[in-house]
């Protein structure tokens, strides 16, 4: 790979996380449901560029993070911070046009079409007096194409099989024209092929969009292949960050996710692949 | 602005039959069947209030009645049509509007097609008032003093209070869709157990008035009815779709909606309190007419297509149903039914039908 080329600049950036600027900040974070306290005291950094998988056992807070990243969910302590400035003191339009959110289990109205859900997309970006520029118009046809939709923009949503609508839902983030994106859980209910589908077009996002990525996920094997730094959970405290090679040990799994695990080079990447051997305690 | 060109464009794939149109700096979507929809439905409405204004003891010609109605009319022509018919049919066609206008507001709120203004007991809450005039008028103090308010506005009360204790029940740093239907089929319970405890105590003749007026009829309307109607409306209408460009990212749900930058518990309250302020408004000048809200509304979605029942097209045919029923209780029928009878005989199998086919609902 030659020096200069212009695509491994945010592989540079975001392989060595702390050197970017940080773009999403948890500050000591305290996230609770009416009194049940979710996440404790949680300081987390999202820099300029970098892919980073939150990963943890059920219930340990990682989806309940990135709400709050999101800002969909208030801290009861501490702040998150976009660019610098409170969230929660930002106006959600205005949060709209930088941050770009995929709930778990996004609902589209019966009957609506492809392009009417991307072209939602657009809506921070319009008023009542413009609703639909020249600058939408392109942005949707481009994120439809780019995202290969645009043979199904005609058809309703709810037709579609569950990696198409995936789909359709990512480009409608790519349509937001965000400069970050989070994603919750965006390979639920999706065969193996659809989650590499799925995972793929997140990583392009990244590569080739220079998004700045924070997904939550189950799977740490695909975890481990597509993000650049993982952040390991377990009872709503943050347990360990880094490349997944310095995350995913057998320790780590034993303390993480009480699972006895040899790790292995995945044998496509050379990224660690966990083995697991059998459920502790 | 001279520099301004108005452009009109071609769609991009998979988004056929909408223009869009470009003046200056605004920029709108057209889709054809949006417009087309509410242009037959207005044009269906003409005529049949033309009709119904005409048919009577003294028969006129639709297009007499036209004339008359744009001021070319004489004599006792004038005063039949413009004094004696035209406020019954005006108010059918104002409440109409009103309903169909609520009940899309509220179905696309809740995303479920059985939410509307007779489900979540709004209209029940205005029978509580009306019926609490009529029958308790002659006994207590409390009677008396509502009966000094007059059905009309005990009516209103009863719809606005019901309303308001519906979005306070179901507010919980913004309405859940679903803890508003939830709400609403309790008030709606609430609100039939105390119509029935008044009726069960009132005097025979009050009961009968009451009774009509639980039904809903335009008999014997006034402009004094349509007047303070017509002027509600023309407040809540325009507001009420200026909610629209909101309705379309609430339909996504909470999560998403606010993903896309909207102000979700101003977006919610202000569609809510419009909902219930419309509803309001329309049964206290004719009682609770009622399925109107909940039917008009997915006719015109299917008519119309879209993902979401269109606020326009579902008020205008909402006046057309309700002063087509008018006609058919007046001129087809033995008897001169009130209007509620006839909408509630089309409206209830639909609802049975809705709640046997369930819901289908896209999650991922």
């Amino acid at each position: 790979m030659t020096a200069h080329t212009v695509t491994d600049v945010p592989q540079e950036a975001s392989s060595t996380p702390g050197n970017g600027r940080v773009r999403l900040a948890a500050e000591r974070v305290r996230l609770a449901y009416d009194d049940t306290v979710v996440v404790h005291d949680l300081d987390l950094e999202l820099t300029e560029g970098s892919f980073t998988a939150i990963v943890g056992p059920n219930g340990c807070g990682k989806s309940t993070l990135l709400r709050a990243l999101g800002r969909l969910l208030r801290p009861t302590g501490g702040q998150v911070l976009l660019d610098g400035r409170a969230i929660s003191r930002t106006p959600t339009r205005e949060v709209a046009t930088v941050l770009g959110l995929l709930p778990q289990s996004p609902i589209a109205p019966e009957g609506l079409t492809v392009a009417d859900l991307v072209a939602r997309g657009r809506h921070p970006h319009q008023s009542w007096v413009r609703q639909w520029s020249r600058d939408d118009e392109a942005v949707v046809a481009e994120a439809l194409e780019w995202t290969d939709m645009s043979e199904l923009a005609g058809r309703p949503v709810d037709e579609l099989s569950g990696g198409q609508r995936q789909r359709a839902w990512i480009s409608m983030a790519l349509a937001q024209g965000t400069d970050l994106l989070l994603l919750d859980e965006p390979t639920t209910y999706l065969d193996l092929a659809h989650q590499i589908d799925v995972l793929e077009l997140v990583g392009r996002l990244h590569a080739e969009r220079r998004r700045t990525v924070a997904v939550v996920l189950h799977d740490l094997n695909l975890a481990a292949r597509y993000a650049q730094r993982l952040v390991a959970m377990k009872d709503g405290v943050l347990v360990a960050s880094g490349t997944p090679a310095e995350v995913l040990t057998e320790q780590l799994l034993a303390d993480v996710f009480d699972l006895e695990a040899r790790i292995v080079p995945d044998p496509v990447t050379g990224t660690p692949m966990v083995v697991p051997v059998r459920r502790l305690r | 602005m001279s520099t301004a060109r108005a452009t009109l464009e071609r769609p991009v794939s998979g988004q056929g039959g909408r223009t869009t149109i470009r003046i200056g700096p605004a920029s709108a979507v057209l889709r054809w069947r949006q417009v087309v929809v509410p242009l037959a439905a207005l044009a269906v409405l003409v005529l049949v209030s033309a009709l119904s204004i005409g048919r009577g003891d003294y028969p006129i010609g639709v297009p007499d009645v036209l004339r008359t109605l744009a001021g070319l009319g004489e004599g006792p022509q004038n005063f039949i049509v413009l004094q004696l018919r035209a406020p019954r049919v005006v108010v059918g066609l104002l409440v109409g509007l009103a309903l169909g206008v609520a009940g899309a507001l509220f179905q696309t709120f809740a995303r479920n097609p059985l939410a509307s203004p007779d489900t979540l007991g709004i209209t029940v809450g205005a029978s509580v008032g009306a019926v609490a005039a009529l029958v308790l008028t002659g006994g207590s103090s409390v009677g008396a003093l509502l009966g000094g308010f007059g059905v009309q506005l005990a009516a209103l009360s009863g719809a606005l209070v019901t309303g308001l204790l519906l979005f306070l029940l179901a507010w919980r740093d913004g309405v859940d869709g679903y803890r508003l239907v939830l709400v609403g089929i309790a008030l709606w319970a609430v609100g039939g157990a105390l119509v029935d405890w008044l009726l069960t105590n009132a005097q025979i003749y009050d009961a009968a008035a009451a009774y009509v007026w639980i039904t809903g009829s335009l008999n014997a309307r006034t402009w004094d009815q349509a007047f303070p109607l017509a002027i509600a409306l023309a407040v809540l209408l325009p507001l009420a779709l200026a909610t629209g460009r909101a309705l379309g990212v609430l339909q996504f749900g909470d999560d998403t909606a606010r993903g896309l930058g909207l102000r979700l518990p101003t977006a919610q309250a202000a569609v809510v309190l419009l909902a219930v302020a419309l509803t309001a408004v329309a049964v206290s000048a004719a009682g609770p007419i009622t399925f109107v809200a909940l039917v008009v509304p997915q006719v015109a979605v299917r008519l119309a297509g879209g993902s979401r029942p269109p606020l326009l097209a579902s008020g205008l045919l909402g006046a057309v149903l309700v002063v087509s029923a008018d006609l058919v209780t007046r001129t087809a029928l033995p008897e001169a039914l009130p209007v509620g009878i006839l909408t509630a005989v089309i409206g209830a199998p639909y609802l049975l039908w809705l709640l046997v086919r369930g819901r289908r609902r896209s999650t991922l």
